[in-house]
């Protein structure tokens, strides 16, 4: 083995840094071309792929694509979609799921168990192998509108939303933070006479602020980022969010510069408001691994 | 147990009501609807009824069979050669169309063949897209789950020391999750492509020009594999912060313990690290194959399932029948044998990694 002395002990940190580097340049890189390339005219960013200028903001630089990409496509009202769909998924389930897990786990009555058996069970249903059954059965469900009691969900903002509200992982997250809590000072509550609602809203919520985090970021990732669903529910433009409207941009000559002003357009947001909230991120996705 | 204040069947079911009829209503009942429609004739708009069928879609999905077809000859009996000196073979089509000999084989085509002496074996099925399909998704599950697995696992462990500056690593691997599927299939479209691609021409600089450039996704022996990298690449930070999460459950003392009695780095991570993670290590598993079973938008906005079918997989086939042909039960019978699947993989693992 080498001796420990100090310049031994600097390269061996200096090669830690350079192995972390190189790694995080491989996660990076397809990102920086992405925003690099939305600024650039479609011959200038073809021509820079065979070279270093790929990455960075040189040449001729203006915004003409991200104009463009507005003129192809209504992209104003995919963002304002997904950002609805998302926004009202996000807080009906944070609301549904907490208050279905506060019943299983601090009230006692008839079937919870069961109830909670098949909740925890569809974990191992993936979204996928339902898609087509689900497709079928949204496409018959009723409906009261402002027109009265209509049939059929697809094409709206309802079937994008209703469906997605309620699942196994956020309820189980719920479970799993609740039974943590001291079951006296609920009962206590009791005692003192408060409703089931009451120490809902009261008592517990305002202890819940880490796993409402947890389960409204993995919501959002989910719903932000849906794809499959809403491409074959939702055929009117409409209606459509930012994933599916990326069809926009691929007729028979694909104009990269316009897709990577859009594709920069719909992630940009995102990645900011990750590296702002990047702890509570990686802690969201770590306590699903934990608890599991 | 049941304490009497907190016993309350109308409360109870009032609260729980919204959450576990939503869940029963858009998962578990569609869930046993796949099994229904998968046994019917189903379509999404159709003027006829909707008759019962019985096992027939199963049966069409799922029949195979093994036709050995000799080698042609003249009438001396002698092999006959084409020009490059290759036997010759009689159409397969000869034997699955209108050949009473072969009723068994009928509306059967070839899904791949091989040779026993001069005789060829040639496997036919009635739908060889589905069998792609089914072999590409296994092959896609087998590959990225150990692969990405493990990956994840050298990055966590890379991660968690003491460094400065080392959350800001974490977060840039961690990235990619982040960015939708969809968003990153397209960016790596552009990085595959056979002209301008990025990935030929850094290979290409690598290599000092040595290397010529392929289209990846364009070639049936690459797409899959690409596919399969540019997966990888986006979801390992994922798995990399559950594995972080059980390397920091395992306590300090055990390493102090470790390093007292003098083991090196490897017997540390053989005797302490990975008996720590074996409950981490069962979750990412049974996590990343099941995310693998669903691969369905990289293949829809990279390859629609080509060249050839080399990249169609189940899902992909499941919605392509059931929406973009509005065959309703055929999307269903592939979704339910999609599930079976992942119910079968997934318990065989719990049962591999069961507790001694």
């Amino acid at each position: 083995m080498a001796a420990i002395d100090p310049s031994n002990q600097g390269l061996r940190l200096a090669t830690r840094y350079a192995v972390l580097t190189l790694i995080a340049v491989i996660f990076i890189f397809p990102l920086v071309f992405m925003v690099m390339s939305s600024f650039k005219p479609d011959l200038q960013l073809l021509r820079d792929t065979g070279s270093f200028r790929a990455f960075l903001p040189v040449g001729d630089l203006s915004l003409n694509n991200y104009a463009a990409a507005f003129d192809r496509a209504p992209v104003a009202t995919f963002v304002f979609n997904s950002v609805l769909v998302t926004g009202l998924t996000v807080l009906l389930s944070l609301f549904f799921c907490s208050l279905a897990a506060f019943s299983f786990v601090f009230l006692n009555w008839r079937g919870r168990n069961i109830a909670l058996s098949i909740i925890i069970a569809t974990l191992i249903v993936p979204f996928e192998t339902i898609a087509i059954p689900l497709l079928l059965l949204v496409s018959k469900l009723p409906w009261i509108g402002w027109e009265g009691l209509e049939w059929g969900w697809l094409n709206s903002y309802r079937v994008q939303i209703i469906p997605w509200i309620a699942d196994g992982l956020t309820i189980f997250l719920f479970v799993q933070y609740f039974k943590d809590l001291p079951r006296e000072l609920i009962e206590a509550s009791r005692v003192e006479g408060a409703s089931w609602w009451q120490i809902y809203i009261k008592v517990v919520m305002p202890l819940s602020g880490p796993v409402l985090a947890t389960a409204a970021i993995l919501k959002f990732l989910v719903m932000y980022n849906q794809y499959l669903w809403p491409l074959i529910v939702v055929q009117e433009e409409s209606y459509r969010p930012v994933m599916v409207g990326l069809q926009y941009f691929f007729q028979l000559n694909i104009a990269w510069g316009e897709v990577m002003a859009y594709l920069t357009l719909i992630t940009v947001p995102v990645l900011a408001f990750y590296l702002v909230l990047q702890k509570a991120f990686i802690a969201s996705i770590a306590s699903t691994g934990v608890k599991g | 147990m049941a304490s009497k204040l907190t016993t309350s069947n109308r409360s109870g079911w009032l609260f729980a009501f919204p959450g576990f009829g939503l869940i029963t209503l858009f998962i578990v009942v569609p869930f046993f609807f796949a099994f229904w429609l998968s046994l019917t004739n189903q379509r999404l708009i159709s003027p006829n009824p909707t008759e019962f069928v019985g096992l027939s879609n199963y049966e069409r999905l799922l029949s195979v069979g093994v036709i050995d077809i000799d080698p042609e000859q003249d009438e001396n009996g002698n092999l006959l050669r084409d020009d490059n000196g290759d036997l010759v073979y009689p159409r397969v089509r000869t034997f699955t169309r209108n050949n009473p000999d072969f009723a068994g084989y009928e509306g059967m085509r070839e899904w791949f063949r091989w040779n026993s002496g001069d005789t060829a074996k040639v496997v036919v099925a009635t739908d060889v897209v589905f069998w792609k399909s089914l072999t590409n998704t296994l092959m896609f599950v087998l590959i990225v789950a150990p692969v990405q697995g493990g990956l994840a696992l050298c990055l966590a462990l890379l991660i968690n020391q003491r460094l400065r500056g080392i959350n800001i690593y974490r977060a840039i691997y961690f990235m990619p999750v982040v960015v939708s599927i969809v968003v990153v299939s397209l960016l790596w479209r552009f990085i595959y492509d056979g002209n301008d691609g990025l990935l030929n021409n850094i290979l290409s600089a690598l290599s000092f020009g040595m290397f010529e450039g392929r289209d990846w996704l364009g070639n049936p022996n690459t797409a899959l594999g690409s596919i399969i990298g540019m997966s990888i690449w986006q979801a390992v930070g994922f798995h990399m912060v559950i594995w972080l999460a059980g390397l920091q459950t395992i306590s300090p003392t055990l390493y102090e313990a470790a390093s007292i009695e003098g083991a090196n780095k490897w017997q540390t991570f053989r005797y302490v690290t990975w008996p720590g993670l074996r409950n981490t290590a069962i979750l990412v598993l049974i996590v990343i194959t099941m995310q693998a079973f669903a691969l369905f938008a990289q293949i829809d906005v990279m390859t629609n399932g080509g060249p050839l079918d080399s990249t169609t997989t189940l899902v992909f086939q499941a919605v392509e029948r059931g929406y973009g042909k509005q065959d309703i039960s055929g999307g269903a019978t592939i979704s339910v044998v999609l599930f079976l699947m992942v119910l079968t993989i997934s318990m065989i693992q719990r049962y591999l990694t069961r507790e001694k």
